[in-house]
């Protein structure tokens, strides 16, 4: 543990947002040659700690030190410059240029003032050799894989000179073998001396291959562990605290749910490229929770059912009618509504308001020429607001300007004012504060009381055991399981996702 | 003030306010007799009557852009469409057609023929707005030529040029008609849960989708009202001068129709939208040019110093601008 051997070293660092304390003292200590990884539940602050770190955001307070010298990045190129590199699970590189030009974008060699086209190409293709990648550099990097861009973009961090390589959940989009021949590529980068953080969701794959594991929760420092003696048990009590008491006990509790009248029922619902066919029931007040790994499926099936793409095969029964959607406004009608999974691109309307966001999905179902007066918006607005204490001083403000886990209970807000009999909640609680993500929990959990039915699609585990009554795993685009009762486990639904 | 400044509805209408009232003072200063009013044979007379009765087009303009804008697109086409109905309206009245309500109509109908053009280009078929409607911008002008058959037609109906030199409640009708637009508009929008579908398909079209607004139909209404409009426009123009002239009626006025919402702190990205704003835009670009015709400054200079008014106008506009302004004064007052 001491300084001198740590190649970047934040000490006591915090970070405000508006309204949220989202770093409070937290210490992350990496050293030359590891893979660390930096674990916590949505929320907890690791995209906060390493925008920090990546000079994203400026921090409020502490230090950062990079081999022993205080250091502080002003911006993503400031960090790149003294060594900090970054790859996103959503590869920032430009996808119309070739393979080659990004990896030298932006310190392209030249010759007589123009750019080396031919070295660039050799030179990449050699660099590209290292990474067991025999492509044509040539090419956009659009015509390949996710996987590949991932490696290309790891190729291109580390060949700026990096002494600290920050994958911030890179394997959320590979399949198996992928992920493997990333695990190869940062062990042989680790012999080279190089520091690694490692973000990820996937506990199998914290235990592969890191080193260290450093725990945030709730924005403070949980603290650091050695992966080799830190058990798994012990690992998720650490992530998630004293909540793990309360979930358990919700266990027990959703395995008496007796069968109630089905409110849907797919029968082989379908659509070449975007889902194979899935059978799935959902009885009134039940919550059925889908499981599985990013484009797995999950968000493909919530489209479907609620008419943002057509199904191609199978039938649809909702509340005993067979129904063919051709629009979401169909299924808003009948009396659905979807909380979509990327909140920013399909979710909130940014610069209008808090109450026209809230009252949208319920001025739609009564159709345009129906205004609802202002006064009546208000009053929902203010009902909202105060119900699922949305934080804010004023429902006049733009969405935009509130947290990621107030925009979500605004979304929420709007679902619920427009009276659905079923819900679709794709990914609920991603990217929230810890407090918001607790009271969505909760919020869920009355719903189903009071006999809404709820479909909520999510990567994390034990939120899915926390609320289901069903969870249904997918995997390349198919339903491969459904559990049900004691069945759902962490363990059993993460067998399900992993099982060939 | 501080409960007004706080407020963000009511703080957006700050700048363009403050703008409007700073161009009259300008012309209060100039010519003192600015702001008389005369009324005499039951009409008001004054440069302020002037300055309204000028900015008629383009504020009818401004309140089709303001949608199209609102939507996150832009129509260049309105001041070609101002041409063609001139042209249709003259066609018809040479060609005989004595009902006013038969001339009008065909002027509107071809506005809204070009309207929807527009609307299914850029709904429909997802052309970028700004090449679709550049398409019917050049045409436009075009067909307006062929109906006029290359010439400048001038004609005699009272009851149609009344559109653009008559009176009415005392005010010239052109000022009439911007005012029943500008309401009937402003009804359908906020009376109707339509403005706040068209200002949440600028915002976020794909949210928009999942909410299952329909956008291609939104778009469609909006460019066929700024093709209403735009015709409406170009009626007055024909009624004002008594003819028409394919090659010049409208020229640019486009420009200022957009330039008038841009004022009015409406964002070309799309999402909210203020017709009163817009209006004040519009009245802003007229005045400006009033200010300058009347300031005696040569005509030669008067673009140069248009466009310099509008890039001030919209500087003070800028969030970051009004910010470093702000920071400049700080630290002038300790410095100072």
């Amino acid at each position: 543990m001491s300084n001198a051997t740590a190649v970047l070293q934040l000490r006591g660092i915090h970070k405000k947002f508006p309204g949220v304390h989202a770093l409070k003292g937290v210490d992350f200590t990496l050293r030359p040659g590891e893979i660390h990884a930096l674990l916590g539940e949505n929320g907890a602050g690791k995209s906060t700690l390493i925008k920090v770190m990546t000079g994203v955001y400026t921090r409020d307070g502490g230090d950062i030190l990079l081999d022993g010298q205080p250091i502080f990045p002003a911006s993503t190129g400031d960090a790149q410059a003294l060594g900090i590199s970054t790859v996103y699970q959503e590869v920032n590189l430009l996808p119309n240029l070739t393979v080659a030009h990004n990896i030298y974008l932006g310190r392209e060699p030249k010759r007589w003032g123009l750019i080396d086209w031919k070295t660039i190409n050799q030179r990449s293709r050699e660099l590209l050799k290292n990474y067991d990648l025999d492509i044509d550099v040539t090419q956009p990097l659009s015509s390949y894989s996710i996987a590949v861009q991932q490696l290309i973009a790891i190729a291109r961090g580390v060949d700026m000179s990096a002494k600290v390589l920050i994958l911030d959940e890179p394997t959320a989009s590979l399949d198996a073998d992928e992920v493997q021949s990333l695990f190869r590529i940062m062990r042989s980068l680790k012999e080279r001396g190089i520091g690694i953080v490692f973000v990820t969701h996937f506990l199998d794959q914290v235990y592969a291959v890191c080193d260290r594991i450093t725990i945030l929760r709730n924005a403070e420092l949980v603290g650091e562990f050695e992966a080799a003696t830190l058990t798994r048990p012990e690992l998720v009590g650490h992530m998630l605290g004293k909540e793990l008491a309360a979930l358990e006990d919700r266990l027990h509790q959703t395995t008496s749910e007796s069968a109630a009248a089905p409110a849907l029922t797919l029968t082989q619902v379908g659509r070449p490229g975007t889902l194979e066919p899935v059978d799935l029931q959902v009885a009134q007040g039940e919550v059925v929770g889908l499981a599985g790994l990013l484009g797995s499926g999950r968000t493909e099936l919530c489209r479907l059912i609620f008419g943002v793409d057509k199904k191609q095969s199978g039938t649809m029964v909702f509340q005993g009618k067979t129904i063919h959607l051709s629009s979401t406004k169909e299924a808003i009608d009948l009396g659905m509504g979807l909380c979509p999974e990327d909140r920013k691109h399909d979710g909130i309307l940014g610069p209008l308001s808090i109450r026209e966001n809230i009252i949208l999905a319920q001025q739609i179902k009564q159709g345009w020429w129906r205004f609802i007066p202002r006064k009546q918006q208000n009053a929902i607005a203010e009902k909202y607001v105060k119900d699922i204490n949305i934080a804010t001083s004023d429902i006049e403000k733009p969405i935009e300007q509130l947290s990621g886990g107030n925009q979500q209970k605004v979304i929420l807000a709007r679902w619920l004012a427009s009276n659905p009999s079923l819900l679709l909640l794709d990914e609920p609680t991603r990217g929230i504060d810890i407090g918001a993500h607790a009271e969505i929990i909760k919020l869920i959990r009355q719903l189903c009381e009071q006999g809404l039915s709820l479909i909520v699609a999510s990567s994390e585990l034990e939120e899915l055991v926390a609320f289901s009554d069903k969870v249904v795993v997918l995997r390349d685009r198919r339903k491969v399981a459904e559990l049900t009762g004691s069945d759902i486990q962490p363990d059993t639904i993460m067998r399900a996702i992993a099982s060939a | 003030m501080n409960a007004f400044l706080s407020n963000p509805q009511l703080r957006r209408y700050l700048w363009p306010v403050a703008g409007l009232l700073l161009l009259l003072l300008i012309n209060l200063i100039i010519s003192p007799e600015f702001f008389n009013l005369t009324f005499k044979d039951g009409r008001f007379y004054g440069s302020l009557i002037d300055v309204l009765n000028r900015a008629a087009p383009i504020a009818l303009l401004a309140i089709g852009m303001t949608l199209v804008i609102a939507t996150g697109g832009v129509d260049l086409s309105v001041g070609s469409v101002m041409a063609i109905a001139g042209a249709v309206s003259a066609y018809l009245i040479v060609s005989g057609v004595d009902s006013l309500t038969v001339i009008i109509a065909g002027g509107l109908a071809a506005g809204l023929v070009g309207g929807m053009i527009n609307g299914l280009l850029v709904g429909y078929m997802n052309i970028q707005p700004i090449v679709a409607t550049l398409i019917l911008m050049v045409a436009g002008r075009g067909v307006a030529q062929l109906i006029n058959e290359g010439q400048i037609v001038t004609f005699q109906h009272e009851a149609f040029s009344f559109l653009g030199t008559g009176y009415f409640l005392g005010l010239p009708f052109p000022i009439i008609l911007v005012i029943i637009t500008f309401v009937l508009v402003q009804l359908l929008m906020r009376r109707t849960a339509l403005g706040l579908y068209v200002e949440a398909v600028g915002a976020n079209a794909s949210a928009s989708r999942y909410l299952g607004i329909n956008a291609r139909a939104i778009k469609l209404s909006v460019y066929c009202l700024a093709g209403l409009c735009a015709a409406l426009a170009g009626m007055i123009a024909a009624a004002d001068i008594k003819g028409s002239d394919a090659n010049n009626a409208g020229l640019w006025l486009e420009l200022d129709a957009i330039l008038a919402v841009v004022i009015g702190g409406a964002s070309l990205m799309g999402g909210r939208f203020s017709l009163v704003l817009s209006i004040i835009g519009a009245l802003i670009i007229q005045t400006l040019t009033v200010t300058i015709i009347m300031s005696g400054i040569p005509p030669k200079f008067n673009l140069l110093i248009k466009a310099s008014a509008i890039i001030l106008v919209l500087l003070m506009q800028s969030p970051r601008f009004q910010q470093q302004l702000s920071s400049l004064m700080l630290w002038r007052k300790r410095h100072g």
